[in-house]
C-alpha cells in the first residue's frame, strides 16, 4: 500500500530561523530520509516555497482561468498530488491543464524549494 | 564636472536606463529583486567613482558590468564559497561595446519583462504597477500615489509579486501568439499608465519610453485592434507635446497652435488606428485614440468637430464608463450642445471622488462662465486650483479665474 503524508505547518513558525537553524532543520530530514530508504519504504519526497507563491489553475465551468494565489478551501478538499519535473511555471501550467482533476476540481501548483535554502 | 553634476548626470542616467538594465539583468536568473539590488550597488560604484575617473563614454555598459560582477560575487557569497579573485570595481572599457543595451537584444528582455509582469499568475491588481516599477523604472511612492494607495501597502504588494515571480519559476519569454489575449491588457494598461504619469508631471523621458514600447507592442501584435489603438493614441498626443505648454501654462487641444503638432507623428497614428479599425471589434485605447484623431483633423480643418467629440465620448462611456470619460463628455457637450446642457450632464454623473476630481470643477466653471453666473464660477475654478495636480493644470485655471475677476470688477 502506498501512502502520501501531506506535511501542513505555519509559516510563522519558521520566520525567525536563521541559516544555521535551516541546516540543522535539513540534518534532521536528511536523517528521517534516511531511515525510510534503509527500510525500503521512500518513495519522493519535495518541500514546497511558501503558499503565497502559489497559482491555481482550473477548467471547471469549461473556462481555463489561472489565478496568483493558494487554494482558497471551499468544499473541495486534498484528493492527490503529482510531482513533475518541468523548466518553468508555463510548462507546469500546461500539464497541469491536462490533468483529469482540473475538469471537476482545482489543482495548487507550487515550485520546489529544494535546493533554495 | 562638479561632484552635485555628476550625481545629477548619473541619476539621470539611472532614470532612462533603469528599465532596460533590470530587464538585461534579471532576463537570466528571473530574479528581479537581486537585479534590483546588484543595479543600486552598481550606482553606488558609479557615484564614487565617476566624480574622481569622469563619467565613462557607455554609462549604461558600464553599470550593467559593475552591476553583474556584484551579482557574481553575491552568489558567490550566497554559495559560501571563499573568494579568491577580487571582483572588481571597475567596468573593463574593452568588454564595454560587447553589452547588449541598444540592440535588440536588451528590447526582448524588456519585452519579456513586461510579459512576466502580465502573467496570469500575477494578481491583476499588481501587474500594471508592478510593469510601472520593474520595466520603466517608476518610483513606489509615484506608483501608490498614481494608484492612490498607501506607500508601504504598495511597496509591500511589489515586493511579494517579485518574489513570487522567482519563487514560481515564471519564464522570462516573448509568449505565443495564442497567449497574446490574456496578456496584452495588462501590458498595454501598464504602457498607457506610464505615459500617463509622465505627461503631467511633463518630464518626457517616460512618455517617450512609453511611446516607443507602444510601437513596438503594435509590431508584435499587428492583428490585436487594442495594440495598434494604444500606439496610435500615444502617438496623436506625443505629437502635440511641443504646443502642450506656453510659458509654462497648459494650453488646451483645442487652442492650440497646430503648426506646433507633428505631423508627421500625426499621419502615422492615423494610419494606425484605420489599420485597428479594419480589424473590428473596437475597443477602448481605439476610441480614444478616435477622440484624438478628431482633435487632430483640425489642422486640416481648421475647426474641432465637437458633435464628433461628443458622440465618441458617448460611446466610450457607454462601453468603458470612468470619470474621465464622463467629464470629457460633458465638456465636449458644452461646445456643442452648450453650456447648459454640460451642466445638466456634469450634474448626473454618478462616480465616487467626483468631488475630489479637478477636470468636473473646471469644465462647470467654463460652463457658468459662459451662462454669466460669474461668482459660482468663480468658486468652481477655485476649487479645481485646489485640486491640481500638476503645475501647469494649475497656472492655467489660476489664469481662467483671474481673467473672470476682471470680467466680474
Amino acid at each position: 500500500m502506498r501512502y502520501t503524508f501531506l506535511l501542513y505547518s505555519n509559516p510563522a513558525d519558521f520566520a525567525d530561523l536563521t541559516p544555521e537553524d535551516w541546516a540543522k532543520e535539513k540534518e534532521v530530514y536528511g536523517a528521517y530520509i534516511g531511515a525510510l530508504q534503509e527500510a525500503g519504504v521512500f518513495v519522493d519526497t519535495d518541500w514546497l516555497h511558501p503558499a503565497d507563491t502559489a497559482t491555481t489553475i482550473t477548467l471547471k465551468d469549461g473556462e481555463k482561468r489561472v489565478q496568483d494565489g493558494p487554494f482558497a478551501e471551499t468544499k473541495e478538499t486534498l484528493g492527490g498530488f503529482f510531482a513533475i519535473d518541468v523548466p518553468d511555471l508555463d510548462a507546469a501550467l500546461a500539464w497541469a491543464e491536462k490533468c483529469p482533476a482540473a475538469q471537476y476540481g482545482k489543482i495548487e501548483i507550487r515550485a520546489s524549494a529544494m535546493g533554495d535554502y | 564636472m562638479s561632484e552635485a553634476r555628476i550625481r545629477a548626470r548619473a541619476e539621470d542616467v539611472a532614470r532612462a536606463a533603469y528599465g532596460k538594465l533590470i530587464a538585461v539583468l534579471a532576463s537570466r536568473s528571473g530574479d528581479i529583486m537581486a537585479a534590483e539590488d546588484a543595479l543600486s550597488e552598481a550606482f553606488m560604484a558609479a557615484l564614487r567613482t565617476w566624480p574622481v575617473d569622469g563619467i565613462p563614454e557607455r554609462p549604461e555598459a558600464w553599470l550593467t558590468t559593475v552591476a553583474k560582477n556584484k551579482r557574481i560575487d553575491q552568489a558567490r557569497k550566497d554559495a559560501r564559497l571563499v573568494v579568491t579573485d577580487e571582483v572588481p570595481d571597475m567596468a573593463d572599457p574593452a568588454t564595454l561595446t560587447a553589452l547588449p543595451i541598444d540592440t535588440g537584444e536588451a528590447l526582448d528582455e524588456r519585452l519579456k519583462l513586461l510579459f512576466v509582469c502580465a502573467h496570469p499568475a500575477i494578481d491583476a491588481g499588481i501587474r500594471t504597477p508592478l510593469m510601472l516599477q520593474t520595466v520603466l523604472g517608476l518610483e513606489a511612492d509615484e506608483i501608490a500615489r498614481a494608484f492612490l494607495a498607501s506607500p508601504a501597502a504598495m511597496a509591500q504588494r511589489l515586493v511579494r509579486a517579485k518574489r513570487k515571480i522567482k519563487a514560481a519559476g515564471i519564464p522570462f519569454n516573448i509568449p505565443d501568439a495564442s497567449e497574446y489575449p490574456d496578456r496584452m491588457g495588462s501590458v498595454l494598461e501598464a504602457v498607457y499608465g506610464a505615459f500617463a504619469v509622465d505627461w503631467l508631471e511633463g518630464a518626457g523621458n517616460l512618455s517617450h519610453e512609453a511611446y516607443f514600447l507602444a510601437t513596438i507592442l503594435a509590431g508584435l501584435a499587428p492583428d490585436d485592434g487594442e495594440a495598434l489603438g494604444l500606439a496610435a493614441l500615444i502617438g496623436f498626443v506625443e505629437a502635440r507635446r511641443d504646443a502642450r505648454l506656453k510659458d509654462g501654462v497648459l494650453v488646451p487641444v483645442p487652442e492650440q497652435d497646430t503648426a506646433l503638432w507633428d505631423q508627421t507623428l500625426i499621419d502615422r497614428s492615423a494610419s494606425l488606428l484605420s489599420k485597428a479599425a479594419r480589424l473590428g471589434g473596437i475597443g477602448r485605447f481605439q476610441l480614444e485614440a478616435a477622440i484624438q484623431a478628431v482633435h487632430a483633423a483640425r489642422a486640416v480643418t481648421g475647426k474641432t468637430d465637437w458633435r464628433a467629440l461628443s458622440k465618441l465620448y458617448a460611446g466610450l462611456l457607454g462601453k468603458f464608463p470612468t470619470i474621465g470619460a464622463a467629464v470629457s463628455r460633458a465638456a465636449a457637450v458644452a461646445e456643442d450642445a452648450g453650456p447648459r446642457e454640460a451642466l445638466k450632464l456634469l450634474a448626473r454623473i454618478d462616480f465616487p471622488g467626483l468631488d475630489l476630481y479637478q477636470p468636473a470643477h473646471a469644465v462647470r466653471a467654463h460652463c457658468l462662465t459662459h451662462l454669466g453666473q460669474n461668482a459660482d464660477a468663480a468658486l468652481a475654478y477655485s476649487k479645481a486650483i485646489t485640486l491640481a495636480k500638476d503645475a501647469p493644470s494649475r497656472r492655467f485655471l489660476e489664469k481662467k479665474l483671474s481673467d473672470l475677476r476682471k470680467k466680474m470688477s
